[in-house]
């Protein structure tokens, strides 16, 4: 029986494991769904965008505040993780504290994780107060409610929880202690339990380190049922995100290729696709549903973290519209995890289920509300692109319903009239000169 | 209006066996809209005051597409940049100046994957040069002591990153440059953009242009200034709106510079 707990560590760490890679399958299964796009250009400056933009947070302080706290509780993540690498060496092996043999710069590492841990909870319960307390108007609007509001308390309380742990677990193990080596914050937490019996100690320690793992393994799996898989997903996204200007809006190849034919005096409408050539199906013109965006979108979507930056700057949501951006790749995701779902019950295949992103997730109102300003793309600090989506609907909605609102069907029918938005004479458009 | 524009087109240069130095890019706002073409006048007379080689196409312009574009009909986009593109490449066009961001945004970036290539800038970009090549002087002082804040173009600013020209501009003026809060990059939308300008708003608590007005009012300027025909519109209507149109007026940077001069 002494090798109980390992074998309970190690079953634990293989189904934590096994479940969260199996969570990953699915996931890249569903951004698979979305149109191929080439994004295989620029491999140097897409490495540079990751490593400045996600890696280095360089978006995250254009709101200084959170920005700070943000650093704190990323720079927390990223160093403390080396000591799960030691927690899982123990667990696995029955050791305690492998690492402690290397002497000083043991202390040298701990105290930094534990210095780290309370910025970490601090900077926590500040996120909490700021969503909460002071009620920040970006977390307040209408899509923040039941589960995205949830979502981001229970992440908050998540990390509180699992701070706390890793100070008690260091509080309370005696050798540790008395090592007198990198308790720099747990030597302020060991008197709380001073005058508890060793073994009582000795418990509480183990009790923490149970926890503290385990809630590990429940918070890496619970990534993929919420915004926090913006920890994994801000890489990918920032390397793919778009390297040009903001102001360009990609010109769609199948209509180039309709428009030239149309153009061509010597293109035959009529004429039979050439022997052994398959006819080819017309392509859909702009996105209804999550299939029909490209696999980028889809992986922003899932990247989404639930800021509201985007919101919080855009001009129609300002102004009591209803388009949020933020809503925007919510639904977008949303509505892909119905279509994972929807393959997952059906052996694989999508089955009509009567429903699309347009108008079942995001209505007609919120699209046309949109100014194409970039505010959205601006802000997003993981290089989310919001208005491609909202784009891409109004393609669908004018290109395949003509169902753009009467005004903007005058404007174009004046374009293709006479070449000007509104209703005047291309043979006046020097007049102004001689005014 | 007292001496008379001079405004040569493509045809003529061609008739002459000649190439302008760079052609300017009037746009269906700035040829048909009453309160744009000042500004286009304005621009006019910056380049005649300054000898540039400069010609248009007149009767051979029609819209870029970029407004249907943005409302999502990409048919009719591509039809009119084809037919652009086919006279712009038969004119040999190498370099392009426009007083609208959405044309040269449009022009600048989307035209290019059609066939399309030229050097476009912003009229703001092209005064600017100007300047530093000595070709164009501003001594300044009409608006000496003034209060301008500059409202930022979504298609210059955010979407091609330049924050720069139309300020330095603003500079030579002397004025007072007032920023306001949102500003650059964070710089809020008039309200005209994607298409907007020919459409009512949807349902909300206020108008954009109103909000952006707002943020104007807040720095207490003598003028707000603008880089694009449709912010001007917006902007104008705002500051009606908020019945200050006696104390603030709206004017593009052309017209300040053109009345720094007084051309």
């Amino acid at each position: 029986m002494h090798y109980l707990p390992n074998i309970i560590f190690a079953v634990l760490l293989i189904l934590g494991i096994g479940y969260f890679t199996k969570n990953v399958k699915k996931l890249i299964r569903n951004i698979k769904l979305g149109q191929d796009v080439d994004v295989s250009d620029n491999k140097s400056q897409r490495f540079k965008n990751m490593m400045r933009i996600a890696f280095g947070q360089s978006k995250m302080v254009r709101r200084p505040v959170a920005g700070l706290l943000h650093a704190v509780v990323y720079v927390g993540f990223l160093v403390i993780n080396i000591e799960v690498l030691e927690i899982i060496i123990d667990g696995v092996f029955g050791t305690h504290r492998i690492f402690s043999g290397i002497g000083k710069p043991y202390g040298v590492l701990i105290g930094i994780f534990e210095v780290l841990a309370i910025l970490v909870f601090v900077a926590v319960i500040v996120f909490w107060v700021r969503r909460n307390i002071i009620k920040l108007r970006r977390f307040w609007n209408k899509e923040m409610t039941s589960w995205p509001k949830n979502d981001a308390n229970y992440i908050l309380y998540f990390e509180m929880v699992l701070m706390t742990l890793f100070l008690v677990m260091n509080a309370t193990d005696v050798s540790f202690q008395n090592m007198n080596n990198g308790n720099i914050v747990s030597q302020f937490i060991a008197p709380w339990f001073s005058g508890l019996p060793e073994s009582t100690l000795h418990v509480i320690e183990r009790a923490a380190w149970w926890i503290h793992i385990v809630g590990i393994f429940i918070f890496l799996n619970y990534l993929y049922y919420s915004k926090h898989l913006h920890i994994i997903l801000a890489f990918p996204n920032t390397y793919y995100g778009s390297l040009k200007p903001k102001g360009q809006f990609d010109n769609l190849a199948s209509v180039t290729k309709e428009v030239k034919l149309m153009m061509d005096p010597n293109a035959d409408p009529f004429a039979a696709p050439p022997e052994g050539t398959e006819a080819e199906m017309p392509a859909k013109f702009g996105a209804s549903d999550v299939q029909d965006l490209n696999w980028v979108q889809l992986l922003s979507a899932y990247t989404c973290t639930e800021c509201g930056r985007c919101t919080s700057a855009c001009p129609a949501n300002l102004t009591g519209k209803k388009l949020s951006p933020r809503k925007i790749m919510m639904d977008t995701r949303d509505r892909l995890e119905e279509v994972g779902k929807n393959i997952d019950t059906n052996n694989g295949e999508f089955k009509d289920d009567g429903k699309q992103l347009l108008g079942d997730y995001i209505t007609h109102e919120e699209l046309w509300a949109c100014t194409t300003c970039n505010a959205c793309v601006e802000e997003c600090p993981v290089s989310i692109n919001p208005l491609s989506i909202i784009l891409d609907m109004r393609r669908y909605l004018v290109m395949e319903q003509s169902a753009a609102p009467a005004e903007l069907n005058n404007m174009m029918t004046n374009i293709e009239n006479n070449g000007a938005p509104w209703p005047y004479n291309q043979m006046d458009r020097l007049n102004w000169k001689d005014e | 209006m007292g001496e008379l524009l001079k405004v040569p087109t493509m045809a003529d240069y061609m008739a002459e066996g000649k190439q302008p130095e760079v052609l300017f890019w009037v746009g269906s706002a700035g040829s048909f809209d009453d309160r744009a073409k000042k500004i286009t006048k304005a621009f006019v007379k910056i380049l005649n005051k300054a000898d540039v080689d400069f010609a248009v196409l007149g009767t051979e312009e029609s819209c870029t597409g970029d407004v249907a574009k943005r409302a999502g009909n990409e048919f009719l986009f591509q039809m009119q940049a084809l037919m652009n593109i086919e006279v712009l490449n038969a004119y040999e066009v190498k370099k392009i100046v426009t007083c609208d961001p959405h044309s040269f945004n449009c022009l600048k970036n989307e035209y290019p994957n059609l066939g399309g290539t030229y050097e476009v800038l912003h009229h703001t970009q092209f005064i600017k040069e100007l300047i530093e090549s000595g070709r164009f002087k501003v001594e300044g002082g009409v608006y000496k002591g003034k209060r301008i804040t500059f409202h930022d173009p979504c298609y210059l600013g955010r979407a091609n990153n330049e924050y720069d020209a139309p300020r330095a501009l603003l500079k030579t003026t002397k004025a007072d440059i007032v920023e306001m809060k949102r500003h650059k990059s964070t710089g809020l939308c008039c309200g005209a953009g994607g298409a907007q300008m020919f459409k009512e708003p949807e349902k909300g608590d206020m108008d954009v242009n109103v909000l952006r007005t707002e943020d104007a009012l807040k720095t207490n300027p003598n003028i707000i200034a603008t880089g694009c025909p449709y912010c001007n519109t917006m902007m104008t209507d705002g500051v009606k709106a908020k019945e200050k149109e006696a104390d603030i007026s709206v004017l593009d940077i052309a017209e300040l510079i053109a009345n720094s001069e007084e051309l």
